[in-house]
């Protein structure tokens, strides 16, 4: 079986062949051939960035759709707590989750509750660690994801914890499971923020399986639930979660959760990558926690979401202010005991980088690299397809590009062309009368 | 292979470029993570000295499968004395530079920590040189 990389994918009919995403994938995984975009499929992080900046919107991320409610018979949704954010003056989160119910869910339990426990669990782990400091959140995949390939030598340094969204499914499964139903019946679906959650339900890190079997985009639920909420005639007390959990969603929630103040939160996933560069560089030791999330604003930033990043946080603190003011109600059902909530799967590094695996092999690409590089115009123009001047000169020395797809290049192979035919137009062979020609 | 850059003396906040654009290279030669580590701190160390002391250098950088030497060369004041230099916490670093968080007198020792082999040459006046090397296939130390 061929490994499931990631979940962004392309709509190929939408594509015009343009250079926004490839210019700006953290990974360079784009490039553009026969005038559509294609991902790289082992260096795609899932960021989701390129769904972001697709003005065709011709990219997508591989969701399941509600129809498949149907295929279970008992049905619990998880929904991220990025959803309470979405929607217009509703910040009563009970009300949302009811709305969600009636959706054709049997039960609702939050992620946010499940990332109370993880922030407990974090907090004893942060104590007692010999983890490598800083410590990096695990919370973000596409930050463990990017670890694994720009950054190495800081797997080490990830919090081992499993996610929220894990948790919750765990949760939810296992006192299913004790109330007698059959797990095959189960079907727990993540409302989700992002492609990268989405991919982590089908291919998780940390963990040889996840508990999760189906994940719906925001996007997909808001559609039938701004409706259905607006329609409610009894409103249900399902809220478990509180504050610590829920701001979650956003910049910052998590490491203010874990009670310490050394700390460092960043967001916006080239922001992650210069604070990354720094603790390679050595230069964060003195620094207990670094919360790095992908997107801009944390979760509520996330590709897969309705509302504007700035204005969703907003919303979440109107939602996180009414938690305030109204207690939680209680979740009995937790049975945290019978959970595993470390990773227990090695996460390994993946060196999608390397010229070659023979260090000497790699060296002579690498000075070839540099030599096509030193002919290439350096405008990262992307007319060839590749995301700058560098990619593509690598993508030469890996033989999948030739330096003809530089446009500049291609323009002066013909111009020396026509001087050599011109040149070569103006010899006259001695046997011949010049006069005649 | 051969790299060279130049490094910047007007902006301390730019320091770093080479050793950014060193790392790069060596993940995509597929080097070991701990060594590019190594090699990240002990570049960043000496290029932000030369930053903050000697108003910019050059760098040189030579990689082969067995080590990789690393030549920093400025035209600074020059170190005085430079086995005091060596120890941690000495600094000669102006309170100007110290308001901007350096000058903590990590930056020899550091260097001397991350690398296999430390070479200092100086000479009031005229300038520093700093040879790094680091071994890629040595094993157990």
């Amino acid at each position: 079986m061929i490994e499931y990389l990631h979940s962004v994918t392309l709509q190929e009919d939408k594509c015009v062949g343009c250079t926004d995403c490839i210019k700006r994938c953290p990974t360079e995984a784009i490039r553009v051939r026969h005038g559509k975009a294609k991902i790289i499929d082992e260096r795609c992080i899932d960021c989701g960035l390129c769904i972001k900046v697709c003005r065709n919107r011709a990219k997508k991320a591989m969701t399941d759709k509600l129809d498949c409610l149907s295929e279970y018979k008992y049905k619990v949704a998880i929904p991220a707590p990025t959803l309470y954010a979405q929607f217009k003056d509703i910040y009563d989160v009970n009300v949302i989750l009811t709305g969600l119910k009636q959706l054709g869910f049997d039960e609702v339990f939050e992620v946010s509750r499940a990332a109370e426990i993880v922030t407990e669990e974090s907090k004893k782990l942060l104590k007692s660690s010999n983890l490598k400091k800083p410590v990096i959140s695990s919370a973000c995949p596409v930050i463990i994801r990017l670890i694994q390939i720009r950054f190495p030598e800081l797997i080490e340094h990830i919090l081992p914890v499993i996610s929220p969204m894990e948790v919750a499914a765990r949760i939810v499964k296992n006192d299913l499971i004790k109330r007698g139903i059959d797990e095959k019946d189960i079907g727990v679906f993540f409302i989700s923020p992002c492609a990268a959650k989405a991919t982590n339900a089908r291919n998780p890190i940390g963990i040889e399986k996840s508990h999760v079997d189906k994940v719906l985009s925001i996007k997909e639920v808001y559609k039938k639930l701004a409706g259905t909420l607006k329609r409610l005639d009894k409103i249900e007390n399902l809220r478990t979660s509180s504050y610590d959990g829920i701001r979650w969603a956003m910049s910052g929630g998590e490491g203010k959760g874990l009670e310490i103040d050394n700390f460092i939160a960043v967001d916006g996933i080239e922001n992650v990558i210069k604070v990354l560069e720094e603790v390679e560089n050595g230069k964060l030791v003195n620094v207990d926690f670094i919360e790095g999330l992908a997107c801009t604003g944390g979760c509520l930033g996330g590709p897969l979401t309705v509302e504007n990043s700035f204005v969703a946080k907003n919303k979440l603190k109107k939602a996180l202010k009414n938690t305030l003011e109204e207690k939680a109600g209680d979740c009995a059902n937790l049975h945290t005991e019978d959970i595993t909530l470390f990773w227990n799967k090695e996460v390994l590094s993946k060196p999608v980088m390397s010229l070659d695996e023979d260090m000497n092999i790699a060296i002579k690409k690498m000075e070839e690299l540099e030599r096509i590089y030193e002919q290439l115009p350096q405008i990262d123009c992307g007319s060839c397809g590749a995301p700058n001047c560098r990619a593509l000169a690598e993508d030469i020395v890996r033989n999948n590009a030739n330096i003809e797809d530089c446009i500049f290049m291609l323009r002066k192979k013909v111009r020396e062309m026509a001087e050599d035919m011109v040149a070569l137009a103006q010899k006259i062979p001695a046997s011949l009368n010049n006069k005649d020609f | 292979m051969k790299l060279n850059f130049e490094v910047d003396g007007d902006d301390f906040l730019l320091a770093g470029e080479a050793s950014s654009q060193v790392k790069k290279v060596l993940k995509q030669l597929g080097v070991a993570s701990d060594i590019i580590r190594r090699i990240a701190i002990a570049m960043y160390e000496a290029e932000i000295n030369m930053v903050l002391h000697a108003n910019g250098g050059m760098v040189d950088v030579d990689i082969s499968p067995e080590k990789i030497y690393i030549v920093f060369q400025d035209t600074g004041p020059g170190i005085e004395d430079i086995e005091l230099a060596m120890q941690e916490g000495y600094s000669t670093a102006s309170d100007k530079i110290r308001e901007l968080g350096f000058g903590a007198g990590m930056g020899l020792p550091n260097m001397k920590r991350y690398s296999d082999d430390l070479k200092i040459t100086s000479e009031l006046g005229k300038g520093t040189k700093v040879e790094i090397i680091v071994y890629l296939n040595r094993e157990g130390d």
